[in-house]
């Protein structure tokens, strides 16, 4: 199997306070990676470090292939990054998002057409491509969004609580790109503070004051902590 | 009473543990004393210098050693011929070239014919205009020492006057206090209410019992201390270190100090009843007063020589009429009968500010 | 009978050319935990706003105790403790700090009025002199709760306390409110987009483009469900959905954590669809659940 992300005793300290401490873990190509934690608990640094924005006091890491210390201006045309306030400039259009992303990685004029032809029909959107972003409804952002900071075909994306505030539906929506990218073999890596999304994940890891402290499918989790669902295992394990 | 003293020392607060408002309130004001005072200054010394001398007698050599030791000029070469005065100036090593005549000593006595040739590079024309005045200066002494001319001639006099050394001091304390003032309370004022908008914290108080006046006040009595201790510590550094003359009265100065803080303050809450967030305040700040007060009050533009409709205009900058009250307090030691034109229009447009915040001042939000 | 706290008559509100607030009419008894569930941009944050007297409505009053909304302002802006959405707190003022000013600015102390707080207290007190913005997100929604509690208001608005906190907090921050309601009878009107926060609320509504889909206890609005409800469990959710997605007699397919919620056009067609997929190599179990409140609400999304 492909390893997408390989870290291996990764740490980071701020002063005196470890905020990873020592993880290691794998993700393979493809899979659905569901990153756990409270607010706190260090999953945002450590995804700092795995998109290589944040270097590490100690240990090693591979993404993509790319280490995160010596390579990260390679890794960083391999990744795709999305989060709840990373958003798309509302004073454009939304053709002129994605030129403006599209041309950060390099894509040509027409690679940047074809894939948001392909991108507007899959989302079933109709005809706004000329459309400002500030006009288009907050569900529909979220889903452009997502499809934006795919545009280049990375090998992951990162999403860091993409669904917040989003109705139930957009949020079941959003899910459904999400398995299609994994289909088409890109890994995506998420955080959630929604635990029936973590249900939705291959694997979920769960982080606890820069530790990982569990890690498994659903199944495996649920049986090692005899709980009936993801919610009674995070409060389970955020108050040891 | 005890809500407001709450209020107050939470402001404080906000000032005391944020190290850009305290640079701006207190770093600022020093800094840009200082920088007028000393690498702003206008006055030039070491002008670079070539001199021709056709003459070569004992009264052109006395001249020339009155001019380098005047320490406005180094003499950089010494000249052959005419052509070689372009040469250096092309070269860039001169700003003045000084041509001596043969006749020297006789035009020196006869106030009719020109007595030399100065030739400047006007490229930087304030430069070029203040080295030729020096040497006017200096040569129109000479010709006083030498006894030759009986009386010092009107015309070289007005020139002496455009010596900057004292007028650039006296012109910029009264300038930076005028600017620091409007800044500290007029921006820092209508920041810290916005900052409030953008944090959510102002939904708060505005759905707490507090009256908008307390917060009104409290917003602004902080910065009224500030602003006067910011204007007492640049009036202390030009006395001090520039030597700035206090010729009128002390408490009709700090009276008129602290009305121009008021002016300030009430521009700064209208401002911060507009803007939402800290980025309009600080750019309605910076566009719509500094710039104008900047640009408009006379601090480093003289409006005697602007065109008329910015004279016009300037009547509406506030930072002018305190210029002049200040100046001519300092400067002159006039007191209120001769200024309570300027006092009277700064108290009216205090009174029109605070009026149109109370209008615009929302208990709601929008 | 319980006392009518909170009248909201048939309110209106627009901002340009979107309404935020279409024709809504609420009625809130004393003591009660009442919970506004919605996703953003369904309007809460507007009627909190038009309730806690910082918006004047377009169409429609709003009551108060018996106080309106928009010319008794000043009576009522006494009585209510507020909790904006999002972080609203001195973040450059500590823990203690926060508290003081609050207190003051309602004219109180906390002392007077510490028994409120105290449950929430004790868990801050390790902290009380570190800055708020040093604090959790748990940590920062708890003293935000304490800031609006500290003058013992009659109604608490919270709005979106929880939003963007992790499970155990927001667990934490809803064991607080209950205790709250239980010991000093406050009305609580309270804003979340977390469907599973709605059944720990005496009565919601369920809000969304400024419309109310529907009002009543947890337990009852999963009544107002229309279907008979199934959930499918799989060995591989995602693509099972795909393929009930392509079938005629489902009328809906949802995913539901590690279980699909499926509804029928005719609730007898479950034979024939278990042997459709069982034709198709699916291994799976099908049952029938009581809905609950997400799938209520995503039901009346779609009626709208």
């Amino acid at each position: 199997m492909n390893k997408v992300i390989e870290v291996e005793n990764l740490t980071r300290t701020f002063g005196h306070f470890k905020a990873v401490d020592n993880i290691s873990f794998n993700v393979e190509k493809g899979e659905i990676f569901g990153f756990l934690g409270a607010n706190g608990a260090g999953k945002t640094t450590a995804i700092k470090m795995l998109t290589g924005i944040l270097e590490p006091t100690s240990g090693k890491g591979k993404v993509a292939g790319f280490d995160i210390i010596t390579e990260r201006n390679k890794l960083k045309y391999k990744i795709g990054y999305m989060s709840q306030k990373f958003s798309l400039y509302e004073d454009l259009t939304l053709k002129e998002n994605i030129g403006f992303y599209g041309g950060i990685y390099g894509l040509r004029k027409r690679e940047i057409a074809e894939r948001t032809k392909k991108m507007i029909a899959r989302l079933q959107l109709g005809d706004i491509e000329n459309t400002l972003i500030a006009e288009i409804p907050l569900g529909w952002k979220q889903k452009i969004a997502f499809s934006v900071a795919t545009l280049h075909h990375p090998d992951i994306v990162f999403l860091d609580e993409p669904t917040s505030g989003v109705d139930p539906i957009t949020r079941r929506q959003f899910w459904d790109l999400i398995y299609q990218a994994a289909d088409e073999g890109i890994t995506v890596f998420v955080t959630t503070h929604y635990m029936d999304e973590a249900e939705y994940c291959d694997r979920i890891s769960m982080m606890v004051r820069g530790k990982i402290a569990a890690m498994g499918t659903l199944d495996e989790l649920l049986h090692k902590h005899a709980a009936k669902d993801m919610d009674e295992v995070f409060l389970k394990l955020a108050r040891q | 009473m005890r809500t407001f003293l709450a209020f107050i020392k939470k402001e404080f607060k906000h000032i005391f543990r944020d190290k850009r408002t305290l640079l701006i309130l207190f770093g600022m004001p020093i800094i840009q004393v200082l920088l007028f005072g000393f690498a702003i200054t206008t006055e030039i010394k070491d002008g670079k210098m070539a001199i021709l001398d056709l003459a070569k007698n004992r009264m052109s050599q006395q001249y020339i050693s009155k001019i380098t030791s005047s320490g406005y000029f180094i003499l950089k070469e010494n000249l052959k011929n005419y052509s070689e005065i372009e040469k250096s100036f092309k070269r860039g090593s001169i700003k003045i070239a000084l041509v001596i005549p043969e006749k020297f000593a006789e035009n020196l006595g006869n106030t009719n014919s020109s007595v030399v040739q100065v030739i400047a590079d006007a490229s930087d024309p304030n430069m070029a205009t203040m080295l030729t005045s020096y040497l006017s200066g200096i040569t129109n002494s000479f010709a006083i020492e030498k006894r030759l001319v009986p009386e010092v001639p009107i015309k070289i006099e007005s020139k002496m006057l455009y010596n900057p050394e004292n007028k650039s001091v006296f012109m910029f304390v009264p300038g930076v206090m005028t600017i620091i003032l409007m800044l500290v309370s007029a921006m820092m004022t209508s920041i810290t209410v916005a900052r409030e908008k953008e944090i959510g914290t102002m939904e708060i108080l505005l759905v707490s019992p507090l009256k908008p006046a307390i917060i009104i006040i409290g917003k602004v009595l902080p910065y009224l201390v500030l602003s006067l201790i910011n204007a007492f510590t640049i009036l202390m550094l030009g006395f001090l270190v520039f030597g700035m003359p206090m010729e009128g009265s002390r408490i009709l100065l700090f009276l008129e100090i602290l009305l121009f803080i008021v002016t300030s303050l009430s521009l700064g809450i209208l401002i911060s009843t507009i803007a939402q967030s800290q980025q309009t305040a600080m750019m309605m700040s910076l566009m719509g007063l500094m710039l104008p007060t900047i640009l408009l009050s006379g601090f480093i533009f003289p409006i005697e020589s602007m065109p008329r409709i910015l004279q016009i205009l300037s009547n509406v900058i506030p930072a002018k009429w305190f210029i002049i009250i200040i100046k001519s307090i300092m400067l002159k030691g006039v007191g209120i009968r001769v200024v309570w034109k300027e006092t009277l229009i700064l108290a009216g447009t205090s009174l029109l500010f605070i009026l149109m915040t109370i209008k615009k001042f929302k208990i709601r939000m929008e | 009978m319980h006392l009518q706290m909170i009248e909201i008559k048939n309110i209106s509100k627009s901002y340009s050319e979107i309404k935020a607030l279409d024709n809504i009419a609420l009625h809130i008894e004393e003591g009660k935990l009442f919970g506004l569930i919605g996703p953003d941009g369904a309007g809460k944050t507007t009627l909190f706003r038009i309730l806690t007297t910082l918006l004047i409505p377009d169409r429609g009053t709003a009551t108060l105790m018996n106080l309106d909304t928009v010319t008794d302002y000043k009576k009522i802006r006494r009585q209510i403790g507020y909790m904006p959405g999002r972080f609203s707190l001195y973040s450059d003022l500590s823990v203690q700090e926060n508290l003081e000013f609050f207190a003051q600015v309602f004219n109180t102390t906390i002392e007077s009025n510490f028994e409120m707080i105290r449950d929430i207290y004790v868990l801050l007190e390790p902290f009380k002199k570190r800055k708020a913005r040093d604090l959790s997100g748990g940590m920062k929604q708890k003293l935000a709760l304490c800031c609006a509690l500290i003058h013992k208001p009659k109604i608490l608005f919270l709005d979106e306390p929880t939003f963007g906190v992790d499970p155990v907090s927001r667990k934490e921050f809803w064991d607080n409110l209950k205790k709250l309601q239980k010991t000093d009878n406050i009305t609580t009107v309270v804003s979340t987009p977390y469907m599973d926060e709605a059944a720990l609320c005496d009565e919601v509504a369920l809000i969304q483009k400024g419309k109310i889909l529907a009002v009543d206890t947890p337990g009852n609005i999963s009544k107002k469900f229309s279907h008979k409800l199934f959930e499918v469990k799989t060995n591989n959710n995602y693509k099972t959905l795909l393929f009930l997605r392509k079938m005629d007699r489902i009328h809906s397919a949802f995913m539901f954590g590690n279980s699909i919620h499926l509804t029928l056009n005719n609730a007898n067609e479950v034979t024939g669809l278990t042997t459709e997929l069982t034709a198709n190599n699916f291994e799976f179990s099908i049952k029938n659940i009581e809905p609950n409140i997400e799938d209520t609400f995503m039901e009346l999304m779609q009626k709208e």
